[in-house]
């Protein structure tokens, strides 16, 4: 974003107050911060607008695969580390299908891409998108294939081939589910901007140098393709971590546009591409395609990315509130716990396990652990006694006993004093709990 | 051809140098393993050309109550005896021994500061790699018995763990008063981690011999707090804050508490490969934010955390 002094050069200077501030000035000023709209001045000349809107387009381009609910999202990234503010767009995941499976083979695969899902702190982690690679080289096949696997799955499609005119009865077919072209390199560069521009499908250009890179991006503007997504090649974690790096920085730090485009990288099979992987998830990868994933590296991987992509301001919480678990009535003992997600999920999954009925009470922490919100003063006789009251716990549990974490064992004495209750002090990890809850009934 | 701009920063500090262990020739019994020294960002050579030496330790405990059963697996007999346990990680290419003496919680098996100094100097002589030595995290007797440890490993240059704002005394005066470097740790936060070096080295700590640990959460169980607080003392440091020059210690091993890296889960393949795999990740966390020095418990995950070093360095 250019600075206020250099928005104000291109405004008209009228001061006429039409946009709604007193001065043009003060006009530049919110729009480098990006409060106020260009389309609020009138009197902008045609050139002006032109020039401002160019540098204020953001750093790296929001480019959109597919549509619909499905569709997927990546680039709009503002910051080097997720500490500045926060990442928003998490790293996308494909799997690879080629156009030399028979059908067995690709609804086994595709069913295989579905089953990696799994829900977590009251997420859903799962892959986000399939990319059909064309092997045959046959045009008829490969259209074919991607109809196929268009129909068998309604997630966002990349395409993969390098011979536009292989690849484009197969875009023809599918176009308007907008997948995304892999790719442009010098050899083919403007064979495949005329297929994505004719299409209107985002496009994928490769190169493992930089500088080409950054060349390939601008021929392929220049063709008329605006929606692009950079593939820097990388083999290795080196490769990765430093081209990665490069374009983040140059986009970010040095407003670049050349290279002010999401990230695309094929993920090889075994160790050394899992742990590409997981690089790419904490520095800067928008969009990783396996050629394989391991059920045991899929949960790892998702949750390091759900980790890296939450809001470092905002813990991922649940809603403070009175839970029935297990159907409780008035006789079910009453615990409570904090309504850090992740406490509370992990929480609730062993009371389940336990089949006693139960209420559970969620207490306001902001967000924090057990221990965290104690020591930090948010969880406290007082905010427990606040919280069932609140809730109206005490009208739903008549046993008179409140069940504690055995964490703040200390906790006891003044809860008893606030609430009036029979305090238990539970097991320290909640998976202790089954054993607990049937020996307290 | 377009020019693309190198995006350098331009650092003004660097991480201060630091080596555990004594060669013989001036006193000890082991070749010293390096920490530190790096002027950039880690693993961008573009911007710091020394490359970045990190170094692994292999996580041995005199008793086993806190192991986690897959890594007490992986060793068999071995995980029974420290000694041994220390020579397995010696042949699986460890840099270092992270030795924890566990049986001395009074709670637990209530072992001598004695008997903990006799295992501290079997693994000196069993293995020729240098040594971080913790107690069982029991302050008072973890005083009593660092301070003997200290004093029985004089001239080798033990890394003793750790040193907290609350009680960091009596752990800096047993590093002191025999060579010995020492950690620093603080709870998630800049702010404290600064805060530990300031007090030890106004009592009196070398910065040349203070290693810091500001708590490396686990994959799924706070681990994106640890990224982000690890680059931060990075940044800080590289940005010119002397009081975070030090080198940095994340403890991967906790990853094997987070009940997902190893509960049944369908789906999620098999367990024993995802529980390496979740030490691992954490390890990589630990590695892009900044780590120095990893503590692993599992072979395997070292394995891994080794394969990232390398291929981050360019070498595979
Ligand atoms: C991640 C983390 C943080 C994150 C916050 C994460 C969050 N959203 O809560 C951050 C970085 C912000 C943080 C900050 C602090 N932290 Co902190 N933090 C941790 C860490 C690494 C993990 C916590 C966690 O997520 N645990 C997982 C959840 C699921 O555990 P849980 O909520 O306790 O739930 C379990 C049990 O309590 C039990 N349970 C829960 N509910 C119930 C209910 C019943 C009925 C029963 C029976 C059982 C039960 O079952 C659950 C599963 O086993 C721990 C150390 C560790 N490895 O545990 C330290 C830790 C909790 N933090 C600690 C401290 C001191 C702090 C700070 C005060 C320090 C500081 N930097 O100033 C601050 C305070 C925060 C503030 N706002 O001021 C200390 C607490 C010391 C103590 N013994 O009281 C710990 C233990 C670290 C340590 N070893 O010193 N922290
Ligand atoms: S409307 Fe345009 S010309 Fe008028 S004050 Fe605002 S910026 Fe200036």
């Amino acid at each position: 974003m250019p600075t206020a002094i250099e928005i104000f050069k291109h405004l008209p200077k009228k001061n006429c107050g039409e946009c709604k501030y007193p001065t043009c000035l003060a006009f530049a000023m919110q729009l480098a911060n990006n409060k106020a709209k260009l389309e609020d001045c009138p009197y902008l000349s045609d050139e002006g607008r032109a020039a401002l809107a160019g540098s204020s387009a953001p750093p790296i381009r929001l480019v959109r695969v597919g549509g619909g609910e499905n569709a997927l999202e990546m680039g709009d990234e503002t910051e080097l580390y997720r500490h500045d503010k926060r990442f928003f767009h998490p790293t996308a995941f494909a799997l690879r299908v080629a156009d030399d499976l028979d059908s067995e083979g690709l609804e086994g695969r595709l069913a295989y891409a579905r089953s990696l899902c799994f829900e977590r702190v009251g997420q859903v982690l799962r892959m986000d998108a399939v990319e059909v690679e064309c092997r045959s080289g046959d045009p008829e096949r490969f259209a074919s294939f991607v109809r196929t696997v268009a129909e068998a799955i309604e997630w966002p499609l990349m395409l993969r081939c390098g011979d536009p005119a292989v690849m484009s009865a197969a875009v023809e077919m599918v176009k308007d589910r907008r997948p995304l072209l892999h790719g442009a390199s010098t050899a083919n560069l403007k064979g495949m901007a005329a297929l994505a521009k004719a299409a209107g499908c985002p496009l994928v250009v490769c190169a493992a140098d930089l500088e080409e890179l950054a060349d390939l991006a601008a021929s392929a503007r220049q063709e008329g393709v605006e929606d692009l997504v950079l593939d820097p090649l990388a083999t290795n974690l080196k490769e990765l971590l430093e081209r990665c790096t490069v374009i983040r920085r140059s986009a970010i730090r040095k407003t670049f546009r050349g290279l002010g485009y999401p990230i695309y990288l094929g993920i090889p099979e075994g160790r050394d591409g899992m742990l590409m992987a997981s690089t790419a998830v904490m520095k800067y990868g928008s969009l990783l395609s396996f050629e394989g994933l391991p059920a045991a590296n899929a949960l790892p991987l998702m949750v390091l990315r759900q980790n890296i992509y939450t809001d470092p301001q905002v813990p991922i919480q649940v809603r403070p509130d009175l839970y029935p678990v297990n159907n409780p009535g008035p006789e079910a003992p009453l615990l409570f716990t904090t309504n850090f997600s992740l406490t509370y999920f992990t929480v609730l999954s062993d009371i389940e396990k336990s089949k006693v009925p139960v209420w559970l009470q969620v207490v306001d922490t902001e967000g924090l652990s057990v221990l965290t919100a104690y020591s930090a003063g948010k969880l406290t006789a007082g905010s427990v006694q606040a919280a069932l009251e609140a809730s109206g716990a005490l009208q739903r549990s008549s046993k008179g006993v409140l069940v504690i974490p055995g964490m703040v064992a200390r906790m006891s004495v003044k809860l008893n004093d606030a609430t009036g209750l029979h305090i238990i002090v539970g097991p320290k990890e909640s998976s202790g709990l089954p054993k607990f809850l049937r020996s307290l009934e | 051809m377009t020019k693309v701009p190198v995006p350098k920063e331009k650092w003004t500090g660097a991480i201060g140098e630091l080596e555990l262990g004594v060669p013989r020739e001036k006193g000890g019994s082991r070749e010293p393993v390096r920490l530190g020294g790096n002027q950039g960002a880690p693993f961008l050579s573009f911007e710091d050309a020394t490359p970045r030496t990190v170094a692994l330790a292999g996580l041995v405990a005199d008793s086993l109550e806190d192991v986690p059963q897959p890594v007490r697996d992986a060793f068999g007999e071995d995980a029974g005896d420290p000694v041994r346990w220390a020579r397995a990680w010696a042949s699986r290419g460890a840099d270092l021994v992270c030795l924890r003496l566990t049986s001395t919680n009074p709670e637990e098996g209530d072992a001598s500061p004695e008997s903990a100094a006799e295992t501290v100097l079997a693994v000196l002589r069993a293995v020729p790699l240098p040594l971080i030595v913790y107690g069982s995290g029991h302050e008072e007797k973890d005083a009593k018995v660092l301070e003997l440890v200290g004093e029985r490993a004089r001239g080798e240059r033990l890394l003793l763990g750790h040193a907290e704002e609350g009680g960091y005394k009596s752990i800096a005066a047993a590093a002191m008063a025999n060579g010995h470097a020492v950690i620093g740790f603080s709870n998630l936060d800049i702010n404290l981690a600064k805060q530990i070096v300031i007090l030890l080295t106004d009592f009196g700590v070398g910065k040349g011999d203070i290693v810091i640990d500001p708590l490396m959460a686990a994959l799924g169980m706070g681990l994106e707090y640890s990224y982000s607080v690890n680059e931060r003392i990075r940044l800080a440091a590289l940005s010119g804050d002397g009081m975070l020059q030090v080198p940095m210690i994340c403890d991967c091993s906790s990853s094997w508490k987070a009940r997902e890296a190893t509960d049944d889960i369908p789906q999620a393949g098999d367990t024993l490969e995802r529980g390496v795999w979740w030490e691992a990740t954490t390890a990589l966390a630990a590695l892009l934010s900044g780590a120095d020095l990893l503590v692993l418990a599992h072979p395997e995950a070292m394995e891994l955390a080794r394969r990232a070093v390398k291929g981050l360095r360019g070498e595979a």
